[in-house]
């Protein structure tokens, strides 16, 4: 896509050509609802440019083959949904444990199981963070528009190829299928870093990073292992090493890996804290609020792993409460209790019926709070339209 | 006499040894035949990948002086297909065990076989599961016994000769470590050989599948690998007197994937009008 023209696409195809701008490569996946035209897109588009596409016999095989394809220098992505997703985990593990590259879509639809597949939800962040067994560093990302799905497809390959650490990108149902005009602004693309001398390489001293086939031959493992990747098993302390090392990779970038977009924070009294495609009713919502007088800003969070712990503590000191609206039972207002600390009051806004917020629930959401707060000085709002 | 596999030691990764396999396991001749065959292709070893599974022979490519790729149990193939398709030029070797390969990496052995993509699948069959404790794998014999099956398994076990012909493989060998000189002669034609190869090799488990079954020591297990199988090579009913043929039971030329998608998708006029 040149920059500076518009399209109107849907946000699977977004997704599909943000990932071919980062310069995906390869892409493996499997069939599933609402996440499938990302595959359709990658088989239509890959061959044109000389890259390879298959589609595998499971989601087990799909993220196997990428994080091989990786090992074989390729930039790799599979999409999915939440069942997919809970298949994968195996291999998130895995892409964790040998420090891999790769980008993982994860279209979220009403769960648990085979749930509501049509329907769409934000079921699955704690899963993305958490899915699969032991410690594991990982970057979580979202997006609340089909603008900024084109833009956060290609800042998850930059983020995996930068820190070799598999990229989550998690969509939901609404947004793959919604189509939006968008633009196609230039983002520098990232490739992983090589190693200033290949003779002496160690596949797991550092994000440097050599494939199979390009001279040292290497040995990977999901075994604990030392920097040349030999096991260590019966003495953890290397693995454990290891495990930080790419902890701090990403805690060290912090300030580059954290995304978000945010509206009116100067003098709110009052704060949303969203995401995906819930930013969306909650913009409106915070438009209409402020059009009112009340002082109320929002947070769009677009990275959600590591959670931005720091922004949100700081944002939490000058206001008196904050809306979690969230697609789900509750669960990014988890960290967001844990970074506030107390420093004001929260008040999670849930729903797992498949529906999206509208923007009038969350006036109401707002509401409820001020009323809780003592708030009665502030005229009644109209929560028609 | 030079001690045997003295000559393939460039193609050992000696500093990681000791290996994790038992005194009298068969593991160790099928690595040699993989070795071997290594050198008899003079293969460029920074142009090979062993990609194993889990399990005793998923140990297999940590002792290879090649790429190497432990993966987890029962995916070797589906990470050797990554492997393959974003680098055809690399030569692929998946070891794996026979619970590996079709048990828990069932479906992905199947569809690798159906898609006569060009990797080797080198299965160790030692008929039970080993590192775990000797419980019953899905290549058990009826009536055979395991920490999981004290009676004897009631189970039908899979045959994978039968099982890889009819999924498609287009090079299909099975042989014995009793038959020590024939691994590298399959070894060394299914990597040759331009599709999905085959190659299972009945492996003795003294540890386990033998001293649960009182099989004997391995010496005595391999006499057992021997009586179990009949070469099948053309030869009358009578001499049938195992239950296993061992040879090659395929070998035909199909087009392969990584060729067909570069053949397919090579005229780009016509992609860009689809």
């Amino acid at each position: 896509m040149k920059s500076g023209t518009m399209q109107l696409i849907q946000g699977n195809e977004a997704c599909a050509l943000g990932a071919l701008e980062a310069g995906c490569n390869f892409f493996a996946g499997y069939p599933i609802t609402p996440a499938s035209e990302i595959m359709e897109t990658m088989a239509r588009e890959l061959p044109k440019k000389d890259g390879n596409f298959i589609q595998m016999e499971d989601e087990i095989g799909s993220l196997a083959a990428v994080i091989g394809a990786s090992w074989s220098g390729a930039k790799a992505m599979t999409a999915t949904s939440g069942p997919g997703f809970s298949l994968m985990q195996e291999h998130v593990g895995y892409a964790s444990m040998t420090e891999t590259p790769c980008v993982i879509v994860d279209s979220q639809r009403g769960g648990p199981s085979t749930g509501l597949p049509t329907l769409a939800s934000q079921g699955d962040v704690m899963q993305a963070k958490w899915g699969t067994h032991g410690d594991h560093p990982v970057i979580v990302l979202t997006a609340s528009s089909v603008q900024t799905t084109y833009e956060m497809s290609i800042e998850a390959f930059n983020m995996s190829e930068k820190f070799r650490v598999p990229v989550i990108l998690l969509l939901d149902a609404v947004i793959s299928h919604m189509r939006e005009n968008i633009s196609f602004p230039k983002i520098e693309v990232i490739d992983r870093k090589r190693p200033e001398k290949p003779d002496d390489f160690q596949p797991f001293l550092d994000e440097t990073f050599l494939a199979f086939g390009e001279g040292s031959r290497k040995l990977v493992t999901g075994l604990g292992h030392d920097e040349r990747g030999y096991p260590e098993t019966t003495n953890g302390t290397p693995a454990e090493e290891r495990l930080k090392k790419s902890f701090e990779r990403i805690e060290q970038n912090l300030d580059t890996i954290t995304k978000y977009k945010s509206y009116y924070l100067d003098d709110a009294n009052f704060l949303i804290i969203s995401y995906g495609i819930t930013s969306r009713a909650a913009k409106a919502a915070v438009d209409k609020l402020r059009a009112s007088g009340l002082s109320i800003g929002m947070i769009d969070l677009q990275t959600l792993w590591p959670f931005p712990e720091k922004l949100i503590n700081e944002l939490a000191q000058n206001v008196e409460g904050i809306l979690v609206p969230e697609m789900n039972l509750g669960q990014i207002v988890m960290p967001v209790r844990m970074a506030v600390g107390g420093l004001a009051s929260i008040q999670p806004l849930n729903r797992a019926d498949g529906r999206l917020f509208k923007p009038k629930e969350i006036i109401e959401g707002i509401q409820k709070m001020q009323h809780q707060n003592g708030q009665s000085n502030f005229k009644k709002l109209s929560t028609s339209n | 006499m030079p001690r045997r596999g003295k000559n393939l030691e460039k193609y050992l990764r000696q500093d990681i040894m000791p290996s994790p396999w038992c005194p009298g396991c068969g593991h160790g001749n099928i690595l040699h035949g993989l070795l071997e065959s290594f050198r008899r292709l003079e293969l460029d070893l920074d142009k090979v990948v062993v990609i194993g599974g889990i399990g005793c022979s998923g140990r297999t490519p940590f002792f290879t002086n090649t790429n190497s790729m432990h993966t987890t149990h029962g995916r070797a193939l589906a990470f050797s297909t990554g492997v393959k398709m974003a680098n055809p030029e690399l030569t692929v070797v998946s070891v794996m065990g026979d619970g590996d390969s079709v048990g828990i990496g069932g479906n992905h052995f199947i569809h690798a076989c159906r898609r006569n993509i060009n990797l080797n699948a080198i299965i160790f069959n030692n008929s039970i599961y080993g590192m775990t404790g000797g419980q019953t794998a899905p290549t058990t014999p009826t009536g055979k016994k395991s920490t999981t099956s004290y009676s004897g398994s009631i189970e039908a076990p899979f045959d994978i000769v039968e099982l890889s012909m009819a999924a498609g493989a287009t090079f299909v060998a099975r042989t014995t470590t009793f038959d020590f000189q024939e691994i590298p002669n399959l070894i060394t034609r299914a990597i040759e050989h331009p599709g999905f190869s085959v190659v299972e090799v009945l492996s003795q488990c003294p540890t386990y599948y033998g001293r649960i079954n009182k099989l004997g020591d391995p010496t005595q297990m391999l006499d057992y690998e021997k009586d179990l199988t009949f070469t099948s090579e053309p030869i009358s009913r009578e001499e049938m007197l195992g239950e296993m043929p061992v040879g090659v039971f395929r070998e035909e030329i199909k087009p392969e994937y990584t060729e067909q998608y570069n053949q397919v998708y090579s005229n780009k006029e016509e992609i860009h009008a689809s």
